[in-house]
């Protein structure tokens, strides 16, 4: 009796396993395939010489030993995307945290309004937006045009200027804080009105209940949006590639960019795996950098109801996903 | 102190919707200039309305390079565009569903493996996914760009899943009580049931598929085979590009898919990413 029960637990549990995995079936396959299988060769092709011609010749650490020691143009590129990253980054916030703040209001036009802000957003990683941003910034572009109408007589061409050039990539990011500033606005609305009424009786103005209400409680969303902001970032390249191509003086040469070329203009797909691992300590690095920061400023509060906190939120329902 | 609060609401409109017209300027900009005379478009940059109207750039510029049309460029992006979102909710309401309702050995270890696939930077797989595809034979055909979404992406697999655990579980035990297999419990009450964090998941592969850049620049070769955003590149690429009427005509119309979704779906996509954090 009690055998027989236990062979129709096993079936039925084999039957399940069969299920899950015919209904995970696809992404296996692709994960297999076009992710797991990708991951381990690139660290072996990170070890090697290979041009796809001939067979990958074993070189041990000296793509990355010639990385670190005696390539400039590795070192500019870093120094340009960090430049980028953590310039562009900290500001897409700023602004998205300051429009979010001005659009927490009752009004009929604030559906019009977000729809405007969060315009640039859905275009701007098209390849139109980075052609329309190189006549914005170039010697009689747009941005001149407005300058000379208020007087200021600016004759650079400031994609070309090598002191201007990242700025002008630096900007288009910055034009895109839509989805942050979205993602701030919903934040705001959670935060419950009887604590700045209580804060009112305090006698609290306005700044007071920024900084010990409003930004305390954004916390776990500022987390949130800068990682996800920070691990794209360091990814930049079709905006590199369409609006400066690099250049001037490499002085726009984007990280991945520089590894586009080693891999797919020079042919140095070696060096160019060497070049993306390299890319991914640096991006789970920064990451669990940010990660350890947060138990020091990133403020989580049990009493208020959970989509406040979208990181945490995020993590906690991903475990429970699995576990239920 | 009702006047006070008049002024500052009139205050708080001019400013946003100030701002708001800086933001969109040069997009409007770009319309507009897409209409001028050629010679015109770079010395008239301070005049925004055109003095004639040239609907000649949309005919020049339509008719492409190198014999192939913007005709051709589009469909390839449509063909694209189309098969892969059509994969990518298969594969990810599949992926969904199996993960948060089918308890199967190694389903937390799988699981695990997916979360960091979203933190792996495509730049890793770059150089394999290419030889891989290259001994495939894939390269110059829309199937690199293609096959790899019909598994879905990490993202959209978590969106739906936590859509998934709105919904309660005594209806998946009703259905099977019925005698409802896994596989019709799937298409007949979980599907529906998840449409809205399919359409959301769709509309954003949508997004990113149509302004892939990277994949194109990769994988297609013969201009026959180039999607809008790599025809785009190479027709306004600054060293060859004359006639500018033409090259923002055609960015113009390579923005139109996008606008257009976008405004069909802007109230749910907006509210959307309110909630789910997605990134645009």
């Amino acid at each position: 009796m009690k055998s027989t029960l236990s062979v129709t637990m096993r079936r039925r549990r084999r039957k399940e396993n069969l299920i899950g995995y015919f209904f995970i079936g696809p992404w296996l396959i692709c994960f297999l395939a076009f992710t797991a299988v990708p991951f381990v060769t690139s660290f072996f092709l990170s070890l090697t010489e290979y041009d796809m011609l001939s067979a990958p010749k074993f070189v041990g650490l000296k793509n990355y030993v010639r990385m670190f020691t005696s390539d400039k143009l590795f070192r500019q590129s870093l120094g340009v995307t960090f430049q980028f990253v953590f310039i562009s980054i900290p500001l897409r916030l700023l602004f998205a945290l300051i429009v979010a703040l001005i659009l927490n209001r009752d009004s009929k036009a604030i559906p019009l309004y977000r729809v405007v802000y969060y315009l640039p957003s859905i275009l701007g990683g098209s390849v139109a937006v980075s052609v329309m941003w190189r006549y914005v910034f170039s010697k009689s572009g747009v941005l001149n045009t407005a300058l000379q109408a208020i007087g200021i007589n600016s004759m650079i061409s400031w994609i070309s200027n090598k002191d201007t050039a990242l700025w002008s990539i630096i900007l288009l990011f910055i034009w895109q804080f839509g989805s942050p500033m979205l993602i701030f606005l919903s934040g705001l609305k959670q935060i419950p009105k009887s604590y700045y009424e209580a804060a009112q009786v305090d006698g609290a103005g306005a700044v007071k209940k920024f900084f010990y209400i409003t930004l305390p409680l954004l916390t776990p969303i500022i987390f949130f949006n800068l990682v996800m902001q920070m691990i794209g970032g360091f990814m930049v390249f079709s905006q590199a590639m369409i609006i400066t191509d690099g250049g001037p003086m490499n002085r726009t040469l984007m990280y991945a960019l520089y590894l586009y070329r080693q891999s797919f203009a020079y042919y140095k797909m070696g060096y160019g795996c060497a070049l993306a691992w390299v890319l991914m300590i640096i991006i789970g690095a920064f990451t669990a950098l940010v990660f350890k920061s947060s138990s020091a400023w990133v403020f989580y509060e049990n009493s208020m109801n959970d989509g406040s906190s979208g990181a945490k939120k995020k993590h906690r329902t991903g475990k429970k996903a699995v576990r239920a | 102190m009702k006047r006070k609060k008049i002024i500052g609401t009139i205050l708080f409109h001019v400013f946003v919707a100030g701002i708001g017209f800086i933001m969109v300027y040069p997009l409007i900009w770009m319309f507009f200039s897409s209409f001028k005379a050629s010679d015109r478009v770079l010395s008239t940059v301070g005049q925004l309305i055109p003095t004639e109207w040239h609907l000649s750039n949309y005919r020049n510029g339509w008719a492409g390079f190198g014999g192939t049309t913007f005709a051709t460029f589009f469909k390839n992006s449509f063909i694209v565009t189309f098969l892969s979102v059509l994969g990518n909710i298969i594969g990810s309401s599949m992926a969904a569903y199996g993960f948060s309702r089918i308890r199967f050995a190694g389903r937390r270890f799988w699981f695990l493996m997916m979360m960091i696939t979203m933190m792996v930077p495509s730049q890793v797989l770059m150089v394999p996914q290419y030889i891989i595809f290259h001994g495939l034979h894939w390269v110059d055909t829309f199937l690199p760009l293609v096959v790899p979404e019909w598994g879905g992406r990490a993202f959209f697999i978590f969106l739906i899943m936590q859509f998934i655990q709105g919904i309660p579980r005594e209806l998946d035990e009703a259905a099977e009580i019925d005698g409802c297999g896994k596989i019709r419990l799937f298409t007949n009450v979980m599907v529906p049931l998840i449409v809205p964090a399919i359409a959301t998941s769709a509309i954003f592969a949508f997004y990113w598929k149509w302004d892939d850049f990277m994949g194109s620049l990769l994988y297609l070769n013969a201009p026959k085979n180039y999607t809008v955003a790599i025809a785009l590149k190479l027709f306004t690429d600054p060293t060859a590009v004359s006639d500018y009427g033409a090259m923002f005509a055609m960015c113009v119309l390579s923005l139109v898919p996008v606008i257009v979704l976008f405004l069909l779906t802007q109230r749910y996509i907006v509210d959307g990413i309110a909630t789910s954090g997605l990134k645009g």
